[in-house]
């Protein structure tokens, strides 16, 4: 699944800072409406405003072109004199403070906005026209000049509060409201930083990793070249290991019976130099295994499992082993198969007799069943059943699935 | 009669160890080789070869962009296709087998079994490796995360017998072995194993698909 995409503002198609028109694309709906929903919220005592400077903050410009067509232009602008006219009707009938305070607190926003807008756009490092510089002094004076008027009217505000002290609030507001563009720059930047240093990070932990297994076991190879077996298993296993590191999903790596299979053919092959063909279709995963029961089924069967391989790669004298693990809704199958030397399963062989015997009660004890078919010459057959059943509902072991193959019977392969 | 192949691996020195396992087989013989996707299609029609042993892995658009060049140049006359990769991810695999390989086999593969492949497929049969079945069987049984478009019955899902022949394919059994395990002709095993290679190009399952199309974006 892709990440959600981030809601970015319009950068081309801005008539103020684009955050409508971020939020109308991020929503798919048509930019008038979101326009319309700030300016409502504008009105309510001045919520549009608040929303918009915050969006304007956060959401990072996108990279739209296309320029607002002169409708849009001027039905943006309509509304935002509509919000602004609607904000100070509100508030003068809210608050019983004059017309002239709410002129001033708007020429602070005015100020403000403008400044942000064009260190928006051209950003610090960027050219810098006569025109930037005029419309940078214009916002600072107007900020500067509504706090004024702001303190020099504080009486009437603050019901006859000392101007002086009125004055040092109003200069940390106007400070911070003009600065506020060159903090989330900082911000950003120190972001961008932490993430070039992950980078830097993963980039070390792969290099370390190639270091560690590939160099080395080329370096083992070279030391080794003159006995093509140990040359070839230790290749093996390399490709093994680094395909594992690069397409394995490291969550899965510990908690699935698919990666378990694989993981114990691996160490097998690697012990005992016999190639193990691994196939899985279908997995159980994690959640399932966390299940107490049923884990301790699916590792007895990984258990046996291991058992046939080993006894396969020791026994056998067949260069490959196939495994097939298949995992079905009612139940999981795993198959082991040599073309070696085989035996006949009647004729007492206390050794191989004993492995089998072992399989066949561990899987039992598992609730599952084991059944085994060979004849001299004829290769090894293992087939291990545990059938899959919900969480405190097993089944009845008399109605256990009947093995696939019967133990004696030994049908002629090649 | 004497097969003509051809090379396609970005690795030079692999390139040189298939040929030289290929000359000590019979009936086979290497027209040429090529490490990129341009030459390899423009040595394909150059050199009409029967069989192309294809790498999965490569740079610009990998062995699905060669079976599609050769495709759209040659047409019905385009040789067969054998994929030869060390990928294990499902999805190079089964965008190849879709995109037209009539096989995949794994590097690893020895030369006899490499030429009893090429062979195989220059006959007009399908060639399954184990790895290639597990997949395929994964596609055809798993549960789709998404819903499944309308899906044509005889296109988009197994028979009991081609599931019972894919399964043995998992578990390493030869067509020969096969045949001896179900008590069916040889013949009628190869007939499965083309229908399973068919559907799995055809299908519209979206297991299938999905794998496919993530291919092409690369």
């Amino acid at each position: 699944m892709p990440a959600p995409r981030r809601l970015q503002r319009r950068s081309g198609g801005k008539i103020v800072a684009g955050v409508c028109g971020g939020v109308a694309d991020h929503l798919g709906v048509d930019v008038f409406r979101v326009r319309v929903v700030f300016v409502v919220l504008t009105v309510m005592a001045g919520a549009g405003v608040a929303a918009y400077a915050l969006l304007w903050f956060f959401c990072p410009t996108g990279d739209d072109t296309a320029a607002p067509g002169p409708v849009e232009r001027r039905q943006a602008y309509g509304l935002g004199f509509v919000g602004v006219a609607g904000l100070m009707v509100t508030f003068m009938i809210g608050s019983n403070a004059p017309a002239q305070d709410l002129i001033a607190v708007l020429f602070v926003l005015g100020g403000a906005a403008l400044v942000w807008r064009e260190v928006d756009m051209t950003g610090l490092g960027g050219r810098r026209t006569v025109l930037t510089w005029l419309r940078l002094a214009a916002g600072i004076v107007l900020v500067v000049g509504g706090l004024v008027v702001l303190v020099v009217a504080g009486d009437s505000i603050a019901g006859g509060v000392n101007p002086v002290l009125l004055a040092v609030p109003a200069t940390l507001v106007g400070v911070v409201l003009l600065t506020v563009p060159l903090w989330i720059r900082l911000l950003r930047a120190l972001d961008a930083e932490r993430a070039a240093r992950i980078r830097d990070a993963e980039r070390e932990e792969i290099a370390s990793h190639l270091h560690d297994s590939v160099l080395q076991t080329l370096a083992l190879i070279q030391k080794r070249s003159g006995d093509p077996e140990t040359v070839a298993r230790l290749a093996r296993r390399q490709e093994r290991e680094l395909r594992a590191w690069l397409f394995g999903d490291p969550a899965q790596r510990r908690e699935s019976l698919a990666a378990a299979v694989a993981a114990l053919s691996a160490e097998v092959e690697e012990t005992y130099g016999t190639e193990i063909e691994a196939v899985t279709v279908g997995d159980v995963t994690g959640d399932e295994l966390r299940d107490e029961q049923w884990a301790r089924a699916a590792s007895s069967l990984v258990a046996a499992t291991r058992e046939a391989l080993v006894n396969a790669a020791k026994h056998s004298g067949a260069p490959k082993v196939d495994v097939y693990c298949e995992v079905t809704d009612e139940q999981v199958e795993v198959f082991v198969r040599d073309r070696g030397r085989g035996f006949d399963p009647e004729q007492v062989d206390p050794d191989r007799q004993g492995i089998a015997g072992s399989i066949r009660a561990r899987m039992e004890r598992a609730g599952g069943a084991a059944a085994l078919r060979s004849a001299p010459g004829k290769g090894t057959n293992v087939t291990l059943t545990l059938p899959r059943t919900a969480p405190g509902h097993r089944r009845d072991p008399a109605q256990r699935d009947p093995a696939r193959y019967d133990p004696t019977q030994t049908q002629e392969i090649s | 009669m004497t097969y003509r192949v051809f090379l396609v691996d970005d690795h030079a020195v692999f390139r040189s160890g298939v040929r030289a396992e290929l000359a000590a087989e019979d009936g086979l013989e290497v027209v040429g080789d090529a490490g990129t996707v341009a030459e390899a299609v423009s040595g394909i029609v150059d050199t009409d070869p029967d069989v192309v042993l294809l790498d999965v892995h490569m740079p610009a658009g990998g062995g699905v962009a060669v079976l599609r060049g050769v495709t759209d140049a040659l047409g019905s006359q385009a040789p067969v296709f054998l994929a030869l990769s060390v990928s294990d991810a499902a999805a190079d695999v089964i965008a190849t087998i879709r995109a037209g390989a009539r096989g995949y086999v794994t590097k690893t593969i020895s030369g006899a079994e490499l030429a009893d492949a090429v062979r195989r497929v220059a006959e007009g049969d399908a060639v399954f490796s184990p790895r290639l079945a597990g997949f395929v069987l994964d596609s055809f049984t798993g549960r789709s995360p998404v819903p499944e478009p309308a899906l044509d019955p005889e296109l988009d899902s197994l028979t009991r017998r081609e599931l019972e022949v894919l399964r043995l394919l998992a578990r390493g059994y030869t067509y020969r072995e096969i045949a001896e395990e179900l008590f069916i002709s040889v013949k009628t095993v190869e007939t499965h194993a083309s229908n399973v290679l068919r559907k799995t190009q055809q299908s519209n399952r979206n297991a299938l698909t999905r794998w496919a199309v993530n291919r092409q974006l690369d």
